[in-house]
């Protein structure tokens, strides 16, 4: 078997930042979509482009701003490098990179979802003496849920897969901040480390792979969950 | 009792009105883009004037000058939409239980079962509403907006997505409802001429955001001035009659004040008190009693006032026993008749022109 210990360690490590990543950005991504799809205000163009920017911008240029932004030499880096918080080469800058190229795909889910739902349902809901929480709580989230947990699939497989943006941020320190991607690009540039690539290559793979097919299926859910509403 | 005065500029819609709804059905009338479910939304609390005031039992659930603003989900207002809005995700059941927990402890009102058995939801207990027809879907709408234990029901054309079958489908329980043990007010608004004449006790008259004629129901389907707010085709007294007999052609015999009237299509049994409809466009006038004419509902009649419309015809209010009648004739028939107010004439009254679905309680 060409899976190695360094192997195990890498994937275990992008596990590790793809999940804390997704679980981070859950209610922000939340926050963003529901205000992007429900309220008008100005600016709204901006936030959406903005949230939008890291799905078109090359990655290694969010990666090289990361740097800029967070590096040991940057104010702001410094600032969290002291309350220890150190991000620059750091397992913790790949959860944070991870967020920001997984973002866009979680909010876009989750706007379709919460577009989906008819605020008139909700209104009827309030008119029923349910308060507003109330009304999110029996009401929306439990129709936009699938369109959530779809959302967090997409974030993390975009995560487990990120690559650009993480090794120019955090670099490709093994067991400390090589994920898989990086582990399978370090074995291409060694002679004879294609069958370890390879087999690398294929855990990637698999994991992509089961993340795709239970999005699809939550995603099936919600538009069934949906169209039985009309 | 409701009080509502509203003056403010919606989306399109310049609304200055003021009226009251109590007890029993009171409809509020107008043609599309009259503002009618503008009206009812202020009263719900789902959208917020810039003026008025709207009061429920001396509550107060909004007032401008005061600044009060009740939110929609404490103004305790049933509210059935015409387009039902049940949760999609939620069983019939649990629709039906939406509301109940909110229900202030100690509030009275009906029973899980009692709803389920006034509206007939027996069957549909278990199914999403996605498998619901329409008409079952408003009679779900209708039992979760009754179960929340309002003081009262809104309820905006509940009935105009539906074709005519199950429009009397849907009748009967709103039937019941109005004369069964709840005694619950509702303001329901409509567009439809013969739901109003069937169901309402009281009728408001809205025509671009304003009150045009608002009274008892018999009153104000009787008032001349009402005719083209109501449209000429649909103007047309309602009246009480007693189902005396059915005979055997498929005729029935009903007694009003003034007499009796010979109509097909009557369900009602023997001894019913029914509403009846009789378009003003249906009713010719004589002033001699006629003879050998085919239709047999002739009543003496008093004219009680002659309401000239825009175009050739006009508006005759008639008096009818204790009842009242209203006739759309001619302007030249106005004139050659002599028809002005105290004269005394005869109403012949084609039996055919009475719908079924006009007719019943």
């Amino acid at each position: 078997m060409a899976l190695d210990a360094a192997a195990w360690d890498a994937l275990l490590l992008s596990l590790r930042v793809a999940s804390v990543a997704m679980l981070l950005s859950l209610p922000l991504a939340l926050w963003v979509a529901w205000i992007l799809a429900r309220k008008e205000f100005r600016g709204k163009g901006l936030l959406s482009a903005l949230v939008h920017l890291p799905l078109v911008l090359p990655p290694v240029v969010t990666g090289y701003l990361l740097l800029l932004a967070f590096g040991r030499n940057a104010p702001l880096g410094r600032l969290l490098e002291s309350l220890g918080i150190g991000l620059a080469f750091h397992w913790t800058g790949a959860v944070l990179a991870a967020i920001i190229m997984g973002f866009p795909l979680m909010v876009r889910a989750m706007r379709l979802a919460i577009e989906a739902v008819d605020p008139k349902i909700e209104a009827a809901a309030a008119t029923l003496g349910a308060p507003r929480v109330s009304v999110f709580a029996r009401v929306t989230l439990p129709l936009i849920l699938p369109g959530i947990l779809a959302g967090a699939v997409m974030g993390f497989a975009k995560a487990m897969g990120e690559f650009g943006a993480t090794i120019t941020f955090v670099a490709n320190i093994p067991g400390q901040t090589q994920t898989l991607p990086s582990a399978i690009w370090t074995a291409l540039q060694v002679p004879g480390g294609e069958n370890r690539a390879l087999a690398m290559a294929a855990l990637a793979g698999v994991v992509a792979l089961v993340a795709v097919l239970v999005s699809e299926a939550l995603a099936r859910r919600v538009a069934k969950r949906i169209s039985g509403a009309r | 009792m409701l009080e509502v005065a509203l003056h403010h500029r919606f989306s399109g819609i310049d609304l200055d009105l003021e009226f009251d709804a109590g007890a029993g059905i009171t409809a509020l009338f107008g043609r599309s883009g009259a503002g009618k479910t503008t009206v009812i939304s202020a009263v719900a609390g789902l959208l917020r004037p810039g003026e008025g005031r709207v009061v429920l039992d001396d509550k107060v659930l909004f007032d401008a000058k005061r600044g009060v603003w009740v939110p929609p989900h404490r103004r305790r207002l049933g509210y059935v939409f015409q387009d039902a809005r049940l949760f999609p995700h939620l069983d019939v059941r649990k629709n039906l239980n939406f509301g109940a927990r909110y229900a202030p402890r100690g509030s009275t009102g009906a029973g899980f079962d009692d709803v389920v058995a006034l509206l007939g939801l027996e069957g549909l207990l278990d199914r999403a509403p996605a498998t619901l027809s329409g008409g079952e879907k408003q009679r779900v709408a209708l039992g979760r907006a009754l179960l929340s234990h309002p003081r009262m029901l809104l309820m905006d054309e509940p009935l105009a997505s539906l074709d005519g079958p199950r429009k009397q489908e849907i009748l009967p329980y709103l039937e019941r409802l109005r004369d069964g043990d709840l005694r619950l007010p509702i303001l329901y608004v409509s567009h439809a001429v013969d739901e109003v004449a069937r169901l309402a006790d009281r009728l408001v008259l809205l025509q671009d955001g304003r009150i045009k004629a608002q009274g008892a129901l018999f009153d104000v389907m009787a008032d001349p001035a009402a005719v083209p707010l109501l449209g000429v085709r649909e103007a047309g007294a309602v009246l009480e009659a007693d189902v005396i007999a059915h005979a055997d052609d498929g005729l029935s015999t009903l007694a009003i004040s003034a007499g009796q009237l010979e109509l097909p299509g009557v369900q009602a049994p023997v001894g019913a008190r029914v509403r009846l409809r009789v378009l003003a466009q249906d009713v010719i006038l004589s002033r001699d009693r006629p003879v050998g004419l085919s239709s047999v509902n002739v009543l003496p009649v008093r004219v009680e006032a002659v309401h000239p419309g825009d175009g050739p015809g006009a508006a005759i209010a008639l008096r009818a026993g204790s009842d009242r009648l209203l006739a759309r004739v001619t302007a030249r028939a106005v004139q050659d008749l002599g028809l002005r107010d105290g004269v005394d004439c005869f109403a012949i009254i084609k039996a055919t022109t009475v719908a079924p679905g006009s007719i019943g309680r």
